[in-house]
C-alpha cells in the first residue's frame, strides 16, 4: 500500500513538474530531433542543464545550453544510447545559487535525469553540490573554476575530494590566475599591479592566486580594492588606484564590471591594461568599454583554432542558433558528450531505472572516461574530479576584438 | 590634493545624476505622501527608450547634437508614459486606502517594470552598451579630468532643478501643487482638481527622470534593467536626507551622497568596499538628529 501510494505520489509530482516545465516557455524540455532511424523504445533520458540564461551572464549561459542541445541531437542522430531518446532540459539559474539549487533538486528527484551539465558560476555549484550528493546525480561543470569545489577549502595544502559525483572539464582559478600573472609579469613586464575584485568568492580566490604568483615573479601588488558589482560608477575607486600608479589592473570579476572599469579608468587618465580571467573573455566586454590592450586568460585554447574543435564549430554554425557558443559552449559540448558516452555504457548492461546503483555506475564510468577527441582535445578527470586538460590561453583586445596571443599548458613551478 | 579634487568632481557628477531622480521621489511624496518606489523604474524605462530611439529610430551615423535631443525626447516620452500609466492604474484606485497599500503596490510595480523590460526588450537580459551620443573626451582642469558628459550632467541637473523650483513657486499649476500638498481637502474646496495635480506631479517627475536617464546613459555608456533600482535607492535616500518634499533638499541630499560615496571610497576605512556603508551611516546620523532631513519641515506640518 505504501509503495503504491509512493508511486502515485511520484506520478503526481512528475506530472506537476511536467506541467510546470510546460507552462514556462523558456523551460521547455527540448526533445531533440534526429531520432528517426534509432530504436527509442525504452523511453527518454534527460540531460539537465543549469546555466545563467538570463541576466548579466546570459551570453555564456545560452552558449552552454545550445552546445548541450547540439551534443544531444548528435547523440540521437547517431543512436549513441541504444534504445533511448535523449532530451535536454535547460534551467535558467540567473547566476543565483538558490535558483540553481532548486533546479538541481528537481533533477535529482527525477529518475529520468541522467546527469547535469552546469553550473557556470562556482557560487551556484556550491549550492547545487549538497542537493544532489545523496542522490548521486552526476554533475559535470563546463565553467566552474573555483578549486575548492573539487579539492576543498584547503585545496593548496590539503586537497581532499569533495563529491564523487562532481566533475569539471575546465582548469581552475588556482592555475588560471597564476597563468595570467606569468603573462603580465614575464611577457608584458608589468611590475606594479593593482587588484580590483567584486568581492564574490570566485573573484577573491582568483585574485589571491594571481597575487601569489605575481609576487613570486618579483612584481608588486600595490593596491587591492573591492567594488560592488551592481555599481556603475567606479570613478572613486579608480581615482584611488590611479594615485598609486600601477602598470596594470587585475580585475577579479566578470565583463559587466570589468568593461565599464576599463573605460572609466581610461577616462580618468589611468590608461593601463585591465587583465582578468575567463569572466572577461566575452565580446560584451569590449562593447561595454574594454579597450585595446586589455587582457583576459581563458581555459582551453581557441576552439576555432584547435583541430579537435573544428567539428564542433562547424556543427554549431550549421544548426544556426540565434546565439554564439560563447566562451564555454565547447566545454558544455564536451561535458554533454561525456554524459552521453557514459550513459551508453551503463544502459548497454541494463535498462535505465534511475536507481542508486546505476547512478553510481555512471559516476564510475565518468571517472574512467578518457578521450583525446573532445572538442577541447583531451577530456578526462583526475582523482579529485578536476580536468586533466590544463590548457589556458591569453587573449588581448586588438582592433576591437579578442585575439589569442598565447596558448600553453600550465605547469606548476 | 589632485586626488581630493578628482574625488570631489567624481562625487559632484554622481550627485547631479542621482539628484534628477531624487526630485521625482520628493515631488510625489510632497503631494500624495507616497514613496513611489517604482520611480527608479521610470528612470530605467527612460534609459531604454533613449537606447531604442538611437538604435531603431535614428539613421546610423547621426551626429550627437541631433541624436541627443531625439534620445532625450524618446526617454522623456517613455518615462512619462510609464509614470502616467502607473499613476492611473496602480495608485489612483488606491487613493484613500491605507498608506501601506500604495507603498506595497509601488514595490510590485517596480518589480513588474524591471521584468517587463528584461523579458521584452531585445538584449535586455544582459547589460547593454549605451550610445556615446555626446562629445567624447574630457575637460582637463590641471590634474583633474572630467568627461564632457560629466560636465553636461553637472550643468544640466541644477538648471532643471532650478527650473522646477521656479515653476512650482511661480506657475498656476505650481500653486495648485503647493496648495494640495498643504491641505488637499481645502485645495479641493477652492476648485483644484486633485487628480490633475497628482498626474502633473508624476509627469514632472518622469520628465526629470527621463532627462536624467539620458545623462546617465551617455556618461556611463552602459544600462541594464537594474539601474533603476540601484540608483533609485540612492535617490530615495537623497530625498530623505535632504528632507522629503523639498526640491532643494533633494538636490542637496544627492550632492551629499555623491560626495560621501566618492570620498569614503578614497579615505574611509575599508575603501570602496564600504562606500555604501558610509552613505547610510550619514543617513542614520542625520535622521537621528534631524529626522525631517536637512531642509524638510518637521512631521505634522505637511510639506
Amino acid at each position: 500500500m505504501t509503495r503504491k501510494s509512493n508511486g502515485l505520489l511520484a506520478a503526481l509530482v512528475a506530472t506537476g513538474v511536467a506541467l510546470g516545465a510546460g507552462a514556462c516557455g523558456a523551460d521547455k524540455i527540448e526533445a531533440a530531433g534526429g531520432a528517426g532511424g534509432c530504436d527509442t523504445s525504452k523511453g527518454r533520458l534527460v540531460v539537465g542543464v543549469i546555466a545563467p540564461m538570463s541576466g548579466k551572464l546570459s551570453a555564456i549561459g545560452l552558449g552552454i545550453r545550445n552546445s548541450v542541445q547540439l551534443a544531444v541531437e548528435q547523440a540521437n542522430a547517431s543512436c549513441a544510447v541504444k534504445g533511448y531518446q535523449l532530451a535536454m532540459d535547460a534551467q535558467d539559474d540567473e547566476a543565483n545559487p538558490d535558483k540553481g539549487a532548486a533546479a538541481a533538486q528537481r533533477f535529482a528527484d527525477d529518475p529520468n535525469v541522467v546527469g547535469i551539465v552546469g553550473s557556470y558560476n562556482s557560487g551556484v555549484a556550491r549550492a547545487i553540490q549538497p542537493k544532489i550528493a545523496t542522490a548521486k546525480l552526476l554533475q559535470i561543470s563546463p565553467g566552474n573554476t573555483d578549486p575548492a569545489l573539487t579539492r576543498g577549502a584547503d585545496f593548496a595544502t590539503a586537497p581532499k575530494r569533495q563529491y564523487d559525483n562532481y566533475f569539471r572539464v575546465v582548469g581552475t582559478d588556482d592555475l588560471q590566475g597564476p597563468f595570467n600573472a606569468r603573462y603580465l609579469v614575464e611577457k608584458e613586464g608589468k611590475k606594479k599591479l593593482a587588484i580590483i575584485t567584486d568581492g564574490k568568492a570566485v573573484g577573491e580566490s582568483m585574485a589571491t592566486e594571481f597575487a601569489k604568483e605575481a609576487e613570486r615573479l618579483g612584481a608588486q601588488v600595490v593596491i587591492r580594492e573591492k567594488v560592488n558589482e551592481n555599481d556603475s560608477d567606479f570613478s572613486s575607486v579608480l581615482t584611488k588606484v590611479k594615485g598609486v600608479r600601477p602598470d596594470a589592473i587585475f580585475v577579479g570579476s566578470e565583463y559587466h564590471v570589468a568593461g565599464p572599469l576599463s573605460k572609466q579608468a581610461k577616462d580618468l587618465g589611468l590608461d593601463v591594461p585591465i587583465s582578468g580571467n575567463d569572466g572577461l573573455f566575452d565580446p560584451q566586454f569590449i562593447a561595454l568599454g574594454g579597450k585595446e590592450g586589455d587582457v583576459a586568460t581563458s581555459v582551453g585554447a581557441p576552439i576555432e583554432k584547435l583541430d579537435s574543435g573544428k567539428g564542433f564549430v562547424a556543427a554549431y554554425k550549421k544548426k544556426g542558433f540565434a546565439e554564439g557558443f560563447g566562451g564555454f559552449g565547447s566545454f558544455a559540448y564536451d561535458a554533454a558528450n561525456v554524459i552521453v558516452s557514459s550513459v551508453g555504457k551503463v544502459t548497454a548492461k541494463s535498462d535505465w531505472t534511475g536507481a542508486m546503483e546505476q547512478r553510481e555506475a555512471l559516476i564510475r564510468h565518468v571517472q574512467a572516461y578518457r578521450t583525446d577527441a573532445g572538442a577541447n582535445g583531451t577530456i578526462g578527470f583526475d582523482q579529485y574530479g578536476d580536468s586533466v586538460n590544463k590548457m589556458f590561453t591569453v587573449y588581448k583586445v586588438t582592433s576591437g576584438a579578442w585575439k589569442d596571443v598565447l596558448s600553453d599548458r600550465f605547469e606548476a613551478k | 590634493m589632485a586626488t581630493l579634487a578628482q574625488q570631489l568632481v567624481n562625487g559632484l557628477v554622481l550627485g547631479a545624476l542621482i539628484g534628477l531622480i531624487a526630485l521625482g521621489y520628493t515631488m510625489v511624496y510632497g503631494i500624495v505622501q507616497l514613496i513611489n518606489f517604482a520611480h527608479g523604474e521610470v528612470f530605467m524605462a527612460g534609459a531604454f527608450g533613449a537606447h531604442f530611439a538611437y538604435l531603431r529610430l535614428l539613421p546610423a551615423g547621426t551626429p550627437w547634437y541631433l541624436a541627443l535631443p531625439v534620445m532625450t525626447g524618446a526617454a522623456v516620452a517613455v518615462s512619462v508614459a510609464v509614470a502616467v500609466a502607473m499613476e492611473r492604474w496602480a495608485y489612483r484606485p488606491l487613493r484613500g486606502a491605507h498608506k501601506l497599500a500604495p507603498l506595497i503596490t509601488a514595490l510590485g510595480v517596480s518589480i513588474l517594470l524591471q521584468e517587463v523590460v528584461r523579458v521584452f526588450y531585445p538584449g535586455a537580459t544582459a547589460p547593454l552598451a549605451f550610445p556615446r551620443a555626446f562629445a567624447g573626451g574630457s575637460l582637463t582642469l590641471g590634474p583633474v579630468l572630467v568627461l564632457w558628459t560629466g560636465v553636461l550632467a553637472v550643468v544640466v541637473a541644477p538648471l532643471l532643478a532650478t527650473g522646477l523650483h521656479l515653476y512650482v513657486e511661480r506657475s498656476r499649476l505650481g500653486r495648485a501643487m503647493r496648495a494640495t500638498a498643504q491641505d488637499p481637502d481645502t485645495a479641493r474646496l477652492m476648485g483644484i482638481d486633485p487628480d490633475r495635480v497628482v498626474l502633473a506631479t508624476f509627469v514632472i517627475g518622469a520628465v526629470l527622470a527621463g532627462a536624467g536617464a539620458v545623462l546617465y546613459g551617455v556618461h556611463y555608456t552602459q544600462i541594464d534593467t537594474a539601474i533603476g533600482f540601484q540608483n533609485g535607492i540612492f535617490a530615495f535616500t537623497a530625498a530623505v536626507l535632504g528632507g522629503i518634499g523639498s526640491i532643494r533638499g533633494a538636490m542637496l541630499g544627492a550632492l551629499c551622497i555623491g560626495l560621501v560615496k566618492s570620498l569614503a571610497g578614497q579615505y574611509a576605512w575599508g575603501g570602496a568596499q564600504y562606500d555604501y556603508v558610509w552613505v547610510f551611516v550619514l543617513l542614520i546620523l542625520v535622521l537621528m538628529f534631524r529626522p525631517q532631513g536637512f531642509l524638510g519641515r518637521p512631521e505634522g506640518v505637511r510639506a
